[in-house]
């Protein structure tokens, strides 16, 4: 099965039953395999668990691509003190909708993920932070959770091993930030939505002070399948540094928008002119985001030469993110997208630190005001200046996602930001 | 190798000065002590640091990226630069962030000349600002009690937030709304209203966010002249400066002093202080028959009471516990050398302490007077009700030798000390009550002369003259002094110094030793906290 669109280049791992209903209930979930990867960590150390996950090579999904494996060999190795696991299901990242899906469509693959990583780390809770706007999945989630207790997998022994492990979705109020980990702590102990200063790191303290970890939810779901497996089995896709799979989010101007698991490293343009089937209306390629909105601006030349995994974006100037790939052909007004994109971040900043509450806005009104005709070219050196102050000098990096966008968007279409300028200076002249 | 303990502090480069501090301490702190004050709004060194304004960053070699000096703790071989370029820009980018939405109000802002965003501005901002985009508008807020709350000036530091949630651990502020809709908020129609240490938000509002409705638009910050003093509102002497023009109280501040009251004082004893300015004043000495007095200049004054002094009889006195150790002293000494007599003080007292939660060394406490302290320790009793009146008829029928200092006397009637075959009133205000006296000589009040108070722990703690005496006042420690010293054939003290280091109860302390922060007075010599009950 496959959801919306289908494509043979794919390498289906944690989005085999995509479109498939069945996968929903336990009983569904169980005949395709669901739970077996669980069973298997159960039968091993916590620390074997760690290890295989570690040689792996899986790399954070949610961003910033951090090795899992090391992360959760950050946590305490006993059980002195309560550890908690976060599943981080609070997607928002402008462009993506891979958790989405994962979780409405097979929410036992992340149950079961959540039940091997709270073993791995020896928590005995685990959190699934669900964004509010996801309604429908959380009421799948919630229901698959609820199938879950009924069956004995989670609770107080957990498959039958003797471990007590607690499944809680939370569902949040709607904030960005809300996702960034630090942010979601606070949430989910009912306090603001605001990031804590690291250190301390949260395996130090985190949710209610105590070590914990905090995973993307499709950062998760490969976890099973790895130890279901084995390392070796997850390193055959990929590369060295990037093993694995990867959903990429691809939305915007191609003919087959939608979610797509490819082995890390697949070439950009393939992806948008094979496996979605080419540009809209056979339109010329502009500019592609390669990992959300808040990662560098690619044209159509960068995006051409492109590989999709860590290294490989990143050698192009920007970064893999979360995979969320907008594709903007040549009618987009990119002056006006990047303006979209930091209103976006003026209406998400908590507000805590000063470059950020007071910048995010800032560089949106000065973009609109361009994008009205009212701008000037000291604007643009402004709007670098602006945004080069916003980067590294705040507690979370929601400040510093303003500035790839904005910069590269100069530097790349900067002809388009002159045009409305001279164009508005003609219209002031007459 | 150090020879203190290697385990206990950490030696560091700051702006290539070494300096050690003891581990713990963070850069900020660190840079203070090699004469640097980094830039900085939401820390505050009485509450926690949440290091949300991103103005304290400064460079550490080696170091990925600039730090917050606030909640960064100093290492050993730390290499430091709070000036170097990158900081410096930095904070230049910082500030340019905050004028972004802070209106330029100043000219109306009761903040201006102490606002922290001015003095940063004006020292690291810059020259011009590139904003032309419009200001977001908040308005004003009543947040309740004594402060107002102007939305636009915020610089969302939250410094009042966490005062209330973390010293006053009475949660009535919070942030409301996000980025730079941000707002501080009070719950619904729930404000300050019922809290007792509110004021200090005010006091630590780096801008002109919030505002006492007392100050409003009163006086220009930089037309006050500063003076330091103790609350005379309760026994607890919290540290305060008298912020003073026109010769007039205008506003009390506290004084940092981590042993009495830390960086805080209560709504109470704040804004209680216009008693200080009235005007009805007793301006020159006057020497009366018990019918008609007339006045007269202090020299002819005390020469006349010298020679009435003695001979008339028993002696009886009432101070008041708002007067300075020095001048209860004085009267202890002027009784003792008359022969001894009983010496009575009257003093309000309220139901129960009012404890600053999150700071339990400061309460408003029960007595509600300064200095009843020294008075007790002086062996002078209280009488009369928890209202300060009453308690003093065998003193209005007295028949020897009446001296009344300090105490108006308000709730007395004209015939008080009309039968006293000398009666002498050293007092600030004319009062009914001293109609009869044969010498009403004009004292000053605390504001007005240097002397000290002796707290609920017995701590000593000097006070400076803010105020001009009206007329010929003079402190009541001088003018007995002067009595004495007369009457002895000694040197007069002309000096608070000097009169306080002749009581004998304080024996051992020394101005010097007081100093500016206050000492405890030997144990030996302190008395248990509740043992003089009153007498009705």
């Amino acid at each position: 099965m496959a959801y919306p669109y289908a494509s043979d280049r794919e390498v289906r791992v944690i989005s085999e039953y995509f479109g498939d209903p069945e996968a929903r209930t336990l009983d569904g979930a169980k005949r395709r395999g669901r739970y077996k990867g669980l069973e298997k960590a159960l039968s091993m150390s916590p620390d074997d668990v760690v290890e295989v996950v570690k040689a792996s090579g899986l790399r954070g999904r949610g961003g910033a691509g951090f090795p899992t494996g090391l992360k959760w060999s950050f946590m305490p190795k006993n059980y002195d003190r309560p550890h908690y696991l976060c599943c981080n299901a609070d997607e928002s990242e402008p462009g993506t909708f891979k958790d989405r899906e994962l979780m409405r469509w097979d929410p036992h693959q992340l149950i079961e993920a959540c039940l091997l990583a709270s073993y791995a780390i020896r928590a005995r809770h685990a959190y699934i932070y669900c964004r509010g706007e996801f309604f429908e999945t959380n009421q799948v989630l919630a229901k698959a959770v609820e199938e879950a207790y009924a069956d004995g997998i989670i609770g107080a022994d957990v498959m039958g091993s003797g471990h007590e492990i607690d499944v809680t979705v939370h569902v949040g109020a709607g904030a960005y930030i809300c996702g960034e980990e630090t942010g979601l702590m606070n949430s989910l102990e009912g306090r603001r939505g605001e990031p804590r200063t690291k250190p301390p790191f949260p395996a130090a303290a985190g949710v209610f002070g105590m070590p914990t970890t905090v995973n993307n939810v499709e950062t998760l779901c490969a976890a099973p399948h790895i130890v279901a497996h084995g390392a070796e089995w997850y390193r055959q896709w990929g590369s060295e540094k990037s093993p694995g799979t990867k959903l990429f989010c691809v939305s915007g101007h191609v003919n087959k928008p939608g979610n797509y698991e490819l082995a890390l490293g697949f070439p950009l343009i393939e992806l948008i002119e094979d496996v979605c089937g080419g540009m809209r209306d056979g339109n010329a390629l502009k500019a592609v985001i390669p990992g959300g909105s808040s990662v560098a601006i690619m044209d159509a030349d960068e995006a051409r030469r492109c590989a999709l995994d860590y290294e490989g974006v990143a050698a192009c100037g920007s970064m893999l993110g979360c995979a969320s790939v907008i594709v903007m052909d040549e009618t987009t007004d990119i002056v006006k997208q990047v303006r979209r994109m930091a209103a976006f971040y003026a209406h998400e900043s908590c507000g805590q630190c000063t470059p950020c509450r007071e910048g995010t806005s800032w560089v949106t009104k000065i973009l609109r005001r361009i994008e009205e005709g009212r701008g000037t070219e000291e604007d643009l050196d402004t709007l670098i200046e602006l945004t080069t102050q916003m980067v590294g000098t705040t507690i979370c990096v929601l400040s510093d996602s303003v500035a790839p966008p904005v910069q590269s968007s100069i530097s790349k279409f900067r002809d388009e930001y002159l045009a409305l300028i001279r164009r508005g200076e003609r219209v002031g002249a007459a | 190798m150090a020879e203190s303990s290697p385990a206990e502090t950490v030696t560091l480069t700051i702006d290539g000065r070494q300096v050690t501090v003891p581990r713990g301490t963070t850069l900020l702190q660190a840079a203070e002590r090699v004469g640097t004050r980094v830039p900085h709004y939401c820390y505050h060194p009485g509450l926690s640091a949440p290091a949300m304004c991103r103005l304290c960053l400064v460079e550490i070699e080696k170091a990925p990226k600039l730090v917050p000096s606030c909640i960064t703790q100093a290492a050993d071989g730390q290499v430091v630069h709070t000036q170097s370029e990158e900081p410096l820009a930095m904070r230049r980018g910082v500030l340019e962030f905050y004028l972004q939405n802070h209106p330029l109000d100043c000219p109306i802002c009761d903040q201006s000349g102490e606002c922290k965003l001015q003095d940063y501005a004006h020292a690291e901002g810059r020259v011009h600002g590139r904003g032309r985009e419009p200001k977001r508008v908040f308005g004003r807020d009543d947040f309740g009690g004594d402060v107002v709350f102007y939305g636009d000036r915020c610089v969302m530091c939250t410094r009042c937030v966490r005062f209330m949630n973390e010293i006053e651990q009475d949660p009535r502020l919070t942030v409301v709304e996000r980025g730079d809709r941000s707002i501080i908020d009070t719950f619904f129609e729930e404000g300050l209203e019922g809290t007792h240490y509110h004021g200090n938000i005010v006091d630590i509002c780096p801008v002109g966010a919030l505002l006492s409705k007392d100050f409003l638009f009163k006086q220009r910050a930089w037309d006050l002249d500063h003076t330091p003093s103790v609350c005379p509102g309760c026994s607890q002497g919290c540290n305060i400066e008298l912020h003073t023009r026109d010769n007039l109280v205008q506003r009390l501040r506290p004084r940092v002093n981590l042993d009495v009251n830390g960086h805080w004082m209560c709504d109470h004893g704040r804004l209680d202080y216009e008693w200080i300015n009235r005007g009805d004043r007793v301006e020159v000495p006057l020497v009366g028959d018990g019918r008609e007095a007339r006045a007269t200049g202090w020299r002819a004054a005390l020469t006349s009471l010298l020679e009435r002094l003695d001979g008339a009889g028993p002696v009886r006195a009432v101070v008041s516990p708002r007067l300075a150790n020095e001048d209860l002293g004085a009267v202890r000494a002027l009784v003792d050398a008359l022969g001894g007599g009983e010496i009575v003080y009257r003093s309000r007292r309220a139901p129960a302490e009012v404890p600053l939660k999150g700071f339990p060394k400061l309460a408003r406490r029960r007595d509600l007077e300064p200095n009843v302290n020294a008075a007790r320790l002086l062996g002078m009793e209280r009488v009369g009700g928890d209202d300060g009146t009453g308690g003093l008829a065998p003193f209005a029928a007295h028949g020897g030798v009446l001296i009344v200092a300090g105490d108006e006397l308000a709730d007395q009637p004209p015939d008080f000390g009309e039968r006293a075959r000398l009666y002498v009133y050293l007092g600030q205000h004319p009062t009914a009550a001293a109609s009869r006296a044969h010498f009403v000589l004009p004292i000053t009040n605390f504001a007005e002369q240097e002397g000290s108070f002796t707290n609920h722990e017995h701590r000593v703690q000097r006070f400076w003259p803010a105020l001009e005496p009206p007329g010929a006042a003079r402190p009541g420690w001088l003018v007995l002094g002067a009595l004495l010293a007369e009457r002895a054939g000694e040197a007069a003290p002309t000096r608070a110094e000097v009169a306080f280091e002749r009581i004998g109860a304080f024996e051992g302390l020394t101005y010097e030793r007081v100093g500016t922060g206050g000492a405890p007075i030997g144990e030996d010599r302190a008395l248990p906290a509740e043992a003089a009950g009153g007498r009705a």
